[in-house]
């Protein structure tokens, strides 16, 4: 009917009265480059009008169009067996096996949560759950990925405090369980938090949808919350740098989150999938309406017709420009099987919500926008969503970090004084200590099918019915990604898959989500593509494919980068959840076991970071078939119920692992008794943080197994020491050193550290 | 026993109480919220969640809804109803318990286990427990600390119409084991009747030790057991 560049309709479209000319300084605030701009121009064969410039900026900024990592993402592997839906659509989905498929997804928020930490948080929890419910699959878990520069700074504590309500109150109030996550706190997040979220969604396989606009002449439907003026060129925005002034001008492009709402609209949409009346669902997430109706028309390879007059508003007066590019909360955009508009309508009544007809499916291939039947934007959907210009630049890394990387460490390996208080000071870290400020702020066992909440090393959820489970764990250590970043993105999935085989889940898939800073920047984009090279050397390795997830560019306030972030979310199936091992000591008299070897590598270490203040040094080496064999001898030590628990060790090194173990969850802690022969410093043997190691317990009938397992993997093992009773305190002796600490001395430093924080006045603000 | 568990737009907790009612043998419906009876149940059951968003305060907004009027009528009639979380707060502003569910007195919302001691053991209830009894549940709320007047404090201190208070390991109501600021630790109260109770801990989410507890299960078999003619084993939680 027409050809993808210039068609007969274009001769229709006119720019509408008062839409401003575009000049090169409005093409440039819509955050589109001149040859992007002469791009536009061909794609369209004549001049955008206003409106369609908008569609344009949209849909080519970073956050949709991908345009500085598109082809550093295609490095990733994405296939096996067991995916059902790799990259592409709202979430991944894969095979858990017993007829059931898991959705998960991560995404982030960081630039809204910047400026107003509340909302930011709490939209990026909405977001993540749509992108679930809108695969047909029920949300049964969040996890929350955070960072945030030092605690010791009131604004610091504002944002913390605002990120944790906001997630909570979300996630709360829809009714999801918060199973894990992570924080970490340091300077290279001043001003420039990161607010990454996670959701697992289950399904029966055949419940699956997809989010395309297939069958000519179906009805494309607005549900939910009507369209207001918030969040407008949200998605641009997510693509800029902050600057000091960020703060007011920018609230006005966060989203406003109505959790609520959003309860119905899960509840409504499941119920609208199993009707069978729709055949395709998506969120109105970045970018609103324009990016989900031009989305699904492009994988549909179909056109799409919406007359904006139609869209339920808010308020009076609303412009085609700001119809199509509010990121306004909890709406979705659903294609209605032609004749049962009704069926989707009384669906949506029963949930007190809206649905209105707002287009058709075409068959022409435009994406085109109406006013009161004048057409006012129509623009050929494939270039729109497809053909987004990538770019592949030049990295070169900083001479800084190479310096930084190659500082001598060895003064570091002598002690500060007494070893005990070292260690005391690691774990009232906030990177250490325990997070139960935070999730004891989320609802954590709603839905009733929480096996393993939040503080251990991975989140388990049983599958109801079924003897299964699936874990989820969100990883990424950011000061080893910036000293070194392939070999910290490498770490990152290792520590990922470790948590995981702790568990008792066999690593099955990743999300990712890549929070960078400005890629324009020589240095940035080599850290970008290394670490893209690390994980997909890794997900190699493990054989956990990437099947989706989410990048954050531009995460720089007044110049100046967050550390390389590539959090990991990774998922992994239980098939027995008998065979669960938990993360802490349980059984006085129980053999403590070391999976792993000992190093002197204190590079990028908490230890350096609190006794030090340096962040420095090579990262931990990393040696992928060894962690590989690590995972798979812990998971044959817990299917053949060997274990007592199983812990990893990673922040603050093995001393920390020890007493993580020792104290638990703070209801039964136990005490133990190390001794460790290691010729190594005590320094780096204690607080190093080599890769690779597991801290294991088991009944003494059962360590010459657990030993005989780990040799027929080639892991190292060797029985340390021995879990006392509470009383007997906490003793780790080395050759010419020791630790010895009461219970209640390691508990309130690890458990009072964050309140303590959180209470106390800011010491500047 | 054929139990009603109403949901509210917003309740969240429905789904849970559904299954932990069914764990106990009991022939389970949900009762949409524009429903006008609850003929043919012996029980009534209103969840967790957020009604309404909890807009305005807490079960300010169900308690108003269509089948609250035929919950009141129920308890009026004698029909015995349990409310945990925002179904206790619902309760409260319907009337039908005393006093009100404020915000917990640290501002901050509360999602983890807390020790609760049985101080009533003679009721519909709470008969499968022993007298001091002591349980580990789950609390997730933000407004849970109890409050009300002097005079009906007193009251229901007087006539003995506490049921569960928040405790230490020992068993005592101290103010740390107080989650949420709540008048004498109070976690839950009955009514001078006898057939409603509401509670802020979750029991429905203890009835496996999968999930960490099953000091949840004796709540429902009480409930159950009462209703004899429908109440069978205990059955193994799907």
């Amino acid at each position: 009917m027409s050809s993808p560049e210039g068609t007969v309709t274009d001769a229709l479209v006119s720019p509408r009265p008062g839409d401003p000319d575009i000049t090169p300084a409005v093409v440039a605030d819509h955050g589109l480059s001149p040859e992007e701009y002469e791009r536009i121009q061909s794609v369209m064969g004549r001049d955008p009008t206003f409106t369609e410039l908008g569609v344009f900026s949209a849909m080519w900024s970073e956050h949709c169009g991908y345009k500085n990592s598109k082809r550093l993402l295609r490095l990733l592997p994405t296939e096996a067996p067991w995916v059902i839906q790799g990259p592409g659509e709202n979430a991944g989905v894969i095979d858990v096996g017993d007829g059931y498929a898991l959705a998960f997804k991560i995404e982030s928020h960081n630039h809204p949560s910047a400026v107003e930490p509340y909302q930011g948080a709490a939209t990026g929890v909405g977001g993540i759950l749509r992108d679930i419910f809108t695969m047909g699959a029920r949300p049964v878990a969040v996890l929350d990925s955070l960072r945030f520069g030092d605690l010791d700074s009131g604004r610091v504590r504002y944002l913390f405090g605002g990120v944790v309500k906001g997630i909570g109150d979300y996630g709360n109030c829809v009714g999801i369980p918060n199973i894990g996550g992570e924080v970490a706190f340091d300077r290279g997040y001043d001003g420039n938090p990161i607010v990454n979220a996670m959701c697992l969604g289950l399904m029966k396989q055949d419940e699956l949808i997809t989010a395309s606009a297939s069958g000519v002449g179906n009805t494309l439907m607005a549900v939910g919350a009507r369209t207001g003026r918030d969040g407008i060129h949200g998605a641009t925005f997510a693509s800029e740098e902050l600057s000091e002034d960020s703060d007011e001008a920018s609230r006005p492009r966060v989203q406003v989150g109505d959790p609520f709402t959003e309860k119905l609209l899960l509840e409504a949409s499941l119920e609208l999938i199993a009707s069978g009346a729709i055949t395709g669902i998506q969120d109105m997430g970045a970018a609103g309406i324009t990016s989900s109706a031009s989305e699904m028309a492009g994988r549909a390879g179909n056109g799409v017709e919406l007359e904006m007059a139609s869209v339920p508003v808010r308020e009076k007066g609303m412009t085609p420009y700001e119809i199509l590019l509010s990121e306004s909360q909890e709406r979705m955009l659903v294609v209605a099987e032609k004749g049962r508009e009704n069926d989707v309508r009384r669906i949506l009544e029963k949930w007190e919500l809206e649905a209105a007809e707002i287009g058709v499916v075409t068959d022409d291939g435009r994406f085109r926008v109406l006013e009161n039947g004048v057409v006012v934007a129509d623009i050929p959907a494939l270039p729109l969503t497809q053909g987004c210009p990538t770019y592949e630049r030049e990295g070169v890394e900083s001479e800084e970090i190479q310096r930084l990387r190659a500082t001598d460490l060895s003064e570091h390996l002598i002690p500060e004084g007494d070893l005990t208080k070292s260690l005391l000071l690691l774990l009232g870290s906030p990177n250490v200590a325990s997070k139960r400020w935070i999730y004891h702020q989320y609802d954590t066992t709603v839905r009733t099918s929480t096996a393993v909440r939040p503080g251990g090393d991975a989140g388990v959820i049983r599958i109801r019915g079924t003897t299964r489970a699936v874990a989820a764990t969100t990883d990424c250590n950011g000061r080893y990604v910036y000293l070194e970043p392939r070999t910290g993105a490498k770490i990152a999935v290792a520590e990922a898959a470790r948590n995981l085989a702790c568990v008792g889940a066999v690593p099955t898939a990743v999300t990712n989500n890549l929070n960078f800073g400005s890629p324009l920047k020589p240095h940035i984009y080599y850290q970008l593509r290394e670490a893209v090279l690390g994980l997909a050397e890794a997900c190699e390795v493990f054989e956990t494919p990437v099947t989706g997830g989410n990048v954050s560019l531009y995460n720089e306030t007044d110049g100046r980068a967050i550390y390389p972030t590539p959090v990991i979310g990774m998922v992994g199936v239980i098939d027995d959840v008998t065979k669960l091992t938990p993360h802490a000591f349980s059984g006085v008299g129980d053999d403590i076991v070391l999976l792993g070897n000992n190093t002197e590598e204190l590079g990028g270490s908490e230890y350096l970071y609190v006794t030090a203040d340096l962040v420095a040094g090579t990262p931990p080496a990393i040696d992928l078939e060894s962690e590989r064999a690590l995972q798979q001898a812990v998971l044959s030590m817990s299917g053949a119920r060997l274990l007592r628990s199983a812990h990893d060790c990673s922040e603050g090194g093995l001393a920390c692992a020890l007493a993580e173990a020792v104290l638990g969850d703070g209801e039964a802690p136990v005490g133990a008794r190390v001794q460790l022969g290691d010729e190594l410093r005590p320094v780096g043997t204690l607080f190093g943080e080599a890769q690779g190691r597991l801290v294991v317990s088991c009944a003494p009938e059962a360590t010459e197994e657990v030993l005989r397992t780990a040799r027929r993997h080639d892991v190292p093992a060797r029985k340390i020491g021995t879990v006392r009773a509470a009383d007997d305190g906490f003793d780790v002796e080395l050759p010419g050193a020791r630790i010895s600490a009461s219970l209640a001395d390691l508990a309130s430093a690890y458990f009072d550290a964050i309140p303590a924080i959180m209470d106390a006045p800011p010491r500047e603000s | 026993m054929r139990a009603a568990v109403v949901t509210f737009p917003g309740s969240n907790g429905d789904y849970d109480l559904y299954k932990a009612a069914q764990h106990v043998g009991a022939d389970v419906s949900f009762v949409w919220h524009r429903e006008r009876d609850l003929d043919g149940f012996d029980v009534v059951l209103l969840p967790g969640g957020f009604s309404y968003g909890d807009y305005l305060r807490a079960g300010a907004i169900a308690r108003l809804s269509r089948i609250m009027e035929a919950v009141v009528a129920f308890a009026k009639a004698g029909g015995p109803v349990l409310g945990i979380c925002n179904g206790f707060q619902t309760l409260c502003e319907a009337g039908l318990l005393p006093g009100a569910l404020v915000r917990n007195e640290s501002l901050l919302f509360q999602g983890r286990d807390v020790l609760l001691r049985v101080d009533r053991t003679d009721t519909l209830f709470t008969h499968d427990y022993d007298e001091g009894q002591l349980l580990r549940i789950p609390i997730a709320h933000g407004d849970g600390n109890y409050e009300a007047d002097r005079a009906t404090l007193e009251r229901l201190e007087a006539e003995g119409l506490v049921v569960f208070r928040y405790v230490d390991a020992a068993g005592e109501t101290t103010d740390e084991a107080n989650p949420n600021g709540s008048w004498h630790n109070i976690a839950g109260i009955i009514n001078e009747a006898g057939n409603v109770m509401g509670m802020m801990p979750h029991p429905e989410r203890a009835m496996e030790a999968l999930l960490g507890s099953t000091d949840g299960v004796a709540l429902f078999t009480s409930l159950a057991s009462s209703f004899a003619a429908a109440g069978p084993a205990v059955r193994e939680a799907t």
